[in-house]
C-alpha cells in the first residue's frame, strides 16, 4: 500500500484545523504554517508527477476495503499533474495574499488549506460519491473565502454563488441516485464495466443520470447556459481569492474528462451520444460570450472574470472533441489558462488597491505608485491570457487548432478561436492603455492612504509568469507527458484493471 | 408505497423549485431545504423500497435492504444541513449589510460607491 497517495489530502486536513484553532490569533505563525504546508504540497505534487511518469496507475484503498465496495484513491498521470498545478497555484497565490490581504477577514489561511484539501481530494478520488463529498469540501471553503474581506456587493455575489452551487449539489445527488439505482455502483472503474451491461429498459434512466451529471460539471466549469454565476463571483471576490478560484472551474472540466471518457466514453458506442453534440456548441458559445463580456466590461476585475469564462470555453472546445490529441491540447491549455488568469487577477488587485477613489474601473486616472512595474506585469499576463507568442497561450491555442482539424466543421471552430483572440487583444490593449499608458496625460499622483507593500506581491506575480515562461520553454517535455496522459485516459482497461484487479475484470 | 414516495418526491421538488425561483433570500432558503429533502428521499429509494428487511447482510441469499443508499443519505443529510446553516448565516449578513433580502447583484452605481470607500 502506497501511503504517499493520501498525503495531499491529509496534510491540509491536519494543518487547517490547527490554523483555525491553535494559531488563530497569531497571523505570522499562521502564515508560516500555511506557506509551509503549501510548499510541502508542491514537493508532494512533484513527487507524484514523478511517480506517475512511468505510466502505472496507483491506487490507495481507504481503510483497506477493496474496490468497488470501499473508496479508492487513484493516482494516474492526469491526477498527478492536476495535484501539482493546484499546489503551485496555491503557493504563489498564498505568497501574494500574505502581504496583508489575509488580514482583512478571519480564518483566511484555514479556509485556504481546506480549499486545497477539497481540490486535491477531488482530483484523487476514484469514487463518484466521494467526488461529491470533496466537491462540497472545496465549495464550503470557497464560500468562506468568497466573503473574505466583506462588503455589501461581495456578500450579495457570495449569496448568489452559494445558492447556485447548492442547487448544483442537489442535482449532483439526483444524478448519483439515478446512476446508482441503475448500475448498483458508484466506483468509477466499476461503473465503466457496468454501463454497457445496463439493459435497454433502464437506459433512459442511465442517460438521465449521466446528463444530470454533465449539467453539474458544466455548472462548475461555467459553460453556457450555466455560466451566469462566474463573472459576478470572480469579479467581486478579493484578488487572491479570485486567483485561487481560477482552478475551481477546471475541476468541472476535470470531472467531464475523467468520468465521461472512462464510464460513458466512446468505447461504449451509443452511450457516447449526448456528450460531443451538446458540449461543442456550448463551449464555443461560452468562448464567444466570454470575449464579448471582456470587450464590454467597465472594470478590470469584471474583465478578468469574463476572461476566465472565455478560457473555459477554449478548454472545453478541446475537451469536447474527445480524441487523445485534443485532450492533450485541452490539458495543456487548462494548465496555462489557470496560471495566466490567476496572474491577471493578482495584477488587477495590485492596481485596485493603489487607485483610491477609482479602484479597478476602466477610467484614466493620474499615475499611481509603482505604475511601471505593475504595468509591465499586466502587459505580460495579458499576453498570456490573450494567447500571443512567446507565451504558452499561443502554443496551447495552436495545439487546440491542430487537434480539432479532424472534426467536422472545424472551420467554424477555427473562426471562433481566432476571432475571439483578436477581440481579447483589442480590449486588453485598450484597457491597458487607459489605466497605464494615458495616465501620464493626467496631472498629479494617486497615493493610497496606507502604502501597500510591493516586494512580495510582485515576487508572487513574477513567479507565476516565470512558471508560465518555464512551462512554455519546457513545452516538448510537457507535451510528451500530456500526450502520455491522454493515451492513458483512453486506455480505460488499464485504469479498471488497476482499480479492480485482474480477477474481478475476468469474472464480470 | 411506491406511489406515496414518488408523489412526495415530486411535490417537494416542485415546491422547492418554485420557491427557489423567487426574489427573496429566505424563500430561496426554504426552497433549497425542500429540494434537499426531496433529494435525500430520492437517494434513499434508489436502493429499492424494502420494508422490514435487515440492512446488515448475514446471509447473502436472504432478502435484505441495500445499505449503501442509507449511508449515502446520511452523508447527504449532514452536508445539506451544514450548507443550509451556512447559507442562512450569509443571508442574515447580506440582509444587514445591504438593507434588504433580495439576491440581485448591486448595480454599477453602488459598486462604484463601494470602490470609493
Amino acid at each position: 500500500m502506497n501511503h504517499w497517495l493520501i498525503l495531499p489530502i491529509l496534510l491540509p486536513a491536519i494543518v487547517a484545523p490547527l490554523l483555525a484553532m491553535a494559531v488563530r490569533h497569531d497571523i505570522v505563525l499562521a502564515r508560516v504554517y500555511s506557506v509551509g504546508s503549501t510548499v510541502l504540497l508542491v514537493l508532494l505534487g512533484l513527487l507524484q508527477v514523478w511517480m506517475a511518469f512511468d505510466g502505472t496507475t496507483r491506487t490507495y484503498e481507504l481503510g483497506n476495503w477493496a474496490a468497488p465496495f470501499g473508496i479508492v484513491l487513484v493516482l494516474d498521470r492526469l491526477a498527478a499533474i492536476m495535484l501539482l498545478l493546484t499546489a503551485v497555484l496555491g503557493l504563489l497565490v498564498l505568497l501574494y495574499a500574505i502581504n496583508g490581504c489575509d488580514r482583512r477577514g478571519r480564518h483566511f489561511h484555514a479556509l485556504f488549506q481546506f480549499q486545497l484539501m477539497g481540490l486535491n481530494g477531488a482530483f484523487l478520488t476514484g469514487d463518484l460519491f466521494n467526488l461529491f463529498v470533496f466537491f462540497e469540501v472545496l465549495l464550503i471553503a470557497s464560500y468562506g473565502l468568497m466573503v473574505h474581506g466583506g462588503g455589501a456587493a461581495r456578500t450579495r455575489a457570495a449569496l448568489q454563488y452559494v445558492i447556485v452551487n447548492l442547487i448544483g449539489s442537489s442535482l449532483f445527488l439526483f444524478a448519483l441516485g439515478l446512476i446508482y439505482g441503475v448500475t448498483g455502483t458508484l466506483n468509477m472503474a466499476d461503473l465503466a464495466l457496468k454501463v454497457p451491461q445496463v439493459d435497454s429498459g433502464n437506459q433512459a434512466l442511465l442517460y438521465t443520470g449521466a446528463t444530470l451529471l454533465l449539467i453539474v460539471f458544466g455548472l462548475k466549469a461555467a459553460m453556457v447556459p450555466l455560466h451566469f454565476w462566474l463573472p459576478g463571483t470572480y469579479g467581486n471576490a478579493a484578488g487572491p481569492v479570485a486567483a485561487l478560484f481560477s482552478i475551481m472551474t477546471k475541476v468541472g472540466a476535470y470531472g467531464i474528462i475523467r468520468v465521461y471518457i472512462l464510464a460513458f466514453g466512446p468505447q461504449h458506442g451509443e452511450q457516447h451520444w449526448f456528450i460531443s453534440e451538446w458540449l461543442m456548441p456550448s463551449a464555443a458559445i461560452t468562448l464567444i460570450l466570454g470575449m464579448i463580456g471582456v470587450v464590454a466590461s467597465r472594470s478590470l476585475s469584471q474583465q478578468s472574470g469574463f476572461a476566465a469564462l472565455a478560457s473555459m470555453g477554449t478548454v472545453m472546445i478541446a475537451v469536447a472533441a474527445f480524441t487523445p490529441q485534443a485532450e492533450s491540447a485541452a490539458l495543456y491549455y487548462l494548465i496555462h489558462s489557470t496560471l495566466a488568469i490567476a496572474a491577471l487577477f493578482l495584477v488587477v488587485d495590485a492596481v485596485t488597491i493603489r487607485r483610491p477613489g477609482l479602484g479597478d474601473a476602466l477610467i484614466t486616472g493620474p499615475q499611481f505608485t509603482h505604475i511601471g512595474l505593475i504595468g509591465s506585469m499586466f502587459f505580460v499576463s495579458v499576453i498570456a491570457v490573450a494567447g500571443l507568442p512567446p507565451l504558452s497561450g499561443f502554443t496551447g491555442k495552436l495545439l487546440i487548432l491542430d487537434a480539432v482539424t479532424e472534426l467536422q466543421g472545424w472551420g467554424w471552430i477555427w473562426a471562433v478561436i481566432l476571432g475571439t483572440s483578436l477581440l481579447a487583444l483589442i480590449s486588453f490593449a485598450s484597457s491597458g492603455s487607459m489605466i497605464f499608458w494615458k495616465s501620464t496625460s493626467v496631472d498629479g499622483n494617486l497615493v493610497a492612504p496606507q502604502s501597500p507593500p510591493i516586494a512580495l506581491p510582485m515576487v508572487a506575480v513574477g513567479s507565476i509568469l516565470a512558471v508560465l515562461f518555464l512551462f512554455t520553454a519546457a513545452s516538448p517535455v510537457v507535451d510528451h507527458y500530456l500526450d502520455a496522459t491522454a493515451e492513458q485516459l483512453f486506455d480505460t482497461q488499464q485504469y479498471i484493471h488497476a482499480v479492480l484487479g485482474g480477477e474481478e475484470l475476468a469474472s464480470s | 408505497m411506491e406511489h406515496l414516495i414518488a408523489t412526495a418526491v415530486a411535490v417537494m421538488t416542485a415546491a422547492g423549485i418554485y420557491l427557489t425561483l423567487s426574489q427573496g433570500t429566505f424563500t430561496i432558503v426554504m426552497g433549497l431545504t425542500l429540494l434537499t429533502y426531496a433529494t435525500n428521499l430520492f437517494l434513499f429509494t434508489m436502493g429499492r423500497l424494502a420494508a422490514n428487511q435487515p440492512g446488515i447482510i448475514f446471509d447473502p441469499t436472504a432478502a435484505h435492504a441495500d445499505p449503501i443508499p442509507q449511508s449515502l443519505v446520511l452523508t447527504a443529510i449532514v452536508i445539506s444541513f451544514g450548507m443550509t446553516a451556512l447559507l442562512l448565516v450569509m443571508a442574515v449578513r447580506g440582509y444587514f449589510e445591504s438593507d434588504g433580502d433580495g439576491v440581485d447583484l448591486l448595480g454599477p452605481e453602488e459598486s462604484v460607491a463601494r470602490s470609493r470607500q
